[in-house]
């Protein structure tokens, strides 16, 4: 019964391709296989982020003492109903000096390197749409081609703030995409796999039948994880680490010169962009779609695995409600300063924790490895500032 | 089916390497250059090479034509300008082509049908890498290393 409810997806798929399985040829039937998973991929996400579009904004309202929309449909969950009509019908402008094909090929980039991340993901026992051997690989190398995308929309728009906004992002995107891809490094390491099947199979196994044995109760997985989440809110822009798009100096960054669809394709680019990374997350140190408790493995892992996903994302709006913008150099400077050692040391106590025989001990020392290493990081840049008059760096 | 693939990919390929050659303006011409580094990832994951055609575009697409673009935008050049055609290109162009056509077909162990060979997974490259592989390996780790201390040392502020 259980089995069943875990498969259902996957019955379903069976049972859309029994009527040419057989006999169409292998070609057809791979190519009617992947468009199912397509559209299944893209149905899911897609209604996802209307669901998070309004829900941020409710919970946003909440924590600003506010109501949020109330007003389109039941607790205002018709919201993105209306806003998409309203979006579709806008004026689209494309500004006289800008660079007509760059200026709409941009979107249409954005939107699809972030859709594309979204395939290597296992969303449930059986469930992962793009099977390679090197999944890990490919989320990384199409998420690098996001930063081309961004670029082309500030040069293609000819316009300063687009320009600044693009500069901006690239900027962090390149530097973060260093702590997150090393970030992931320990886990393939200890599995020695780039599949995330693989991955989220080394993590499935449960101590004293309670104990789930994911990365992220080991003392560099925790660190790893953390450390990943930071590097993730970077590369999606958003707050606390949304400067490309800060528009209380650079209008909408990159996004300046788009109206009406075209802002709504980046304006979902970027939430994709925070499934797919959430989604990574979730595999790599949150044990996939295991149940966080043996006997709870009867409801389907699918489940477990959007339980996962919405607690991330919420997350993701928790901390955009809660703290400010920072400034472009404490940005880059935490990057560099911060995340790159404190990331390396998560790759030397992986190791630590491998070769001390993965148990009790082993834990105890990655732990003290990474206890030493983030003392000494915190000595070291300690920049609290002694009584003394005001100096300005940057408005001279 | 992989014929009509690779035919798709080439003619991609190669539009897109002549737009790069032809384009007026130089940001089009850097763009389609990266569209040619795309097919060229295309035709290492048609014959198997996974690994190389994932690193084919994260290192080609996610740094190189990111490098080219940004070389093209910080440095002078004139919008208006028009670029001339010169014969002079045409005619390295054909004899470099010439020359390597010449040279392959005049190749003698191109006409040995290949052994079949295991199909190249990330995992073989990983484990050759650390085993037979490695001291290259760390060659390339500590000279990369040294390309960015230089590189910090050549943009640090010089304190007066």
């Amino acid at each position: 019964m259980a089995d069943s409810f875990d498969q259902i997806f996957i019955r379903a798929k069976q049972w859309l391709l029994s009527p040419i399985s057989g006999r169409a040829p292998d070609w057809l039937i791979q190519v009617a296989s992947s468009l199912l998973n397509i559209a299944a991929l893209l149905g899911v996400f897609l209604t996802l982020f209307a669901l998070i579009s309004v829900l941020e904004r409710k919970i946003l309202g909440r924590m600003q003492n506010r109501y949020g929309p109330n007003r389109v449909g039941p607790f205002g969950l018709f919201q993105p109903v209306a806003d998409g009509i309203k979006m579709l019908i806008k004026e689209d402008i494309v500004p006289a000096r800008a660079d007509k094909i760059v200026h709409f090929l941009a979107p249409v980039l954005i939107a699809a390197t972030a859709i594309l991340a979204l395939g290597v993901i296992p969303y449930g026992r059986n469930m992962t749409p793009f099977i390679i051997d090197g999944g890990i690989l490919f989320f990384f190398a199409v998420g690098s081609t996001t930063e081309l995308a961004v670029f082309m929309a500030g040069w293609g728009s000819n316009n300063k703030f687009s320009m600044l906004g693009a500069m901006r992002a690239i900027a962090q995107m390149i530097s973060y995409e260093l702590p997150l891809i090393i970030t992931v490094l320990p886990v393939v390491m200890i599995v020695g796999s780039l599949n995330p099947d693989k991955i989220v199979g080394a993590q499935a196994a449960y101590s004293f039948g309670f104990m789930p044995h994911w990365f992220v109760f080991t003392p560099w997985g925790a660190a790893a994880f953390i450390l990943f989440f930071v590097s993730g809110l970077v590369e999606s822009n958003r707050t606390p680490f949304d400067v490309p798009e800060g528009e209380s100096e650079i209008v909408a960054g990159h996004m300046t010169e788009y109206s009406g669809f075209k802002y709504a394709t980046f304006f979902m680019a970027e939430y994709i962009g925070m499934f797919a990374i959430s989604g990574l997350g979730v595999t790599l140190f949150l044990g996939g779609w295991h149940a966080p408790i043996h006997f709870l493995e009867f409801i389907p892992s699918y489940v477990w695995f959007f339980v996962k996903l919405s607690i991330l994302l919420f997350v993701y709006i928790w901390l955009r409600g809660t703290l400010p913008r920072t400034r472009v150099d404490q940005i880059m400077n935490f990057a560099w300063k911060f995340m790159l050692p404190m990331a390396f040391t998560c790759f030397i106590a992986a190791a630590v924790w491998h070769y001390t025989g993965r148990g009790l001990r082993g834990w105890l020392w990655s732990l003290a490895v990474i206890a030493v290493v983030y003392f000494t990081l915190s000595l070291l840049l300690d920049t609290r500032r002694k009584f003394a008059p005001r100096t300005y760096r940057f408005a001279e | 089916m992989s014929t009509v693939a690779f035919a798709a990919i080439a003619i991609l390929t190669l539009a897109a390497a002549l737009a790069a050659a032809t384009l007026q303006k130089l940001m089009h011409a850097a763009l389609s250059f990266a569209v040619m580094f795309v097919g060229i990832s295309g035709f290492f994951f048609l014959f198997g090479a996974e690994f190389v055609g994932l690193v084919q575009i994260f290192v080609y697409i996610g740094a190189v034509a990111v490098l080219i673009v940004f070389t093209i935008l910080l440095t002078r050049h004139d919008v208006g300008k028009v670029r001339d055609f010169k014969w002079s290109g045409v005619f390295v162009a054909v004899a470099v082509f010439g020359g390597l056509v010449w040279a392959i077909s005049k190749t003698k162990s191109l006409s040995i049908v290949p052994q079949q060979i295991k199909p190249v997974t990330v995992q073989r490259i990983g484990e050759l890498l650390m085993t037979n592989y490695v001291w290259p390996l760390l060659c390339v780790g500590v000279l990369l290393t040294a390309a960015l201390i230089g590189a910090l040392i050549l943009v640090m502020e010089e304190k007066s």
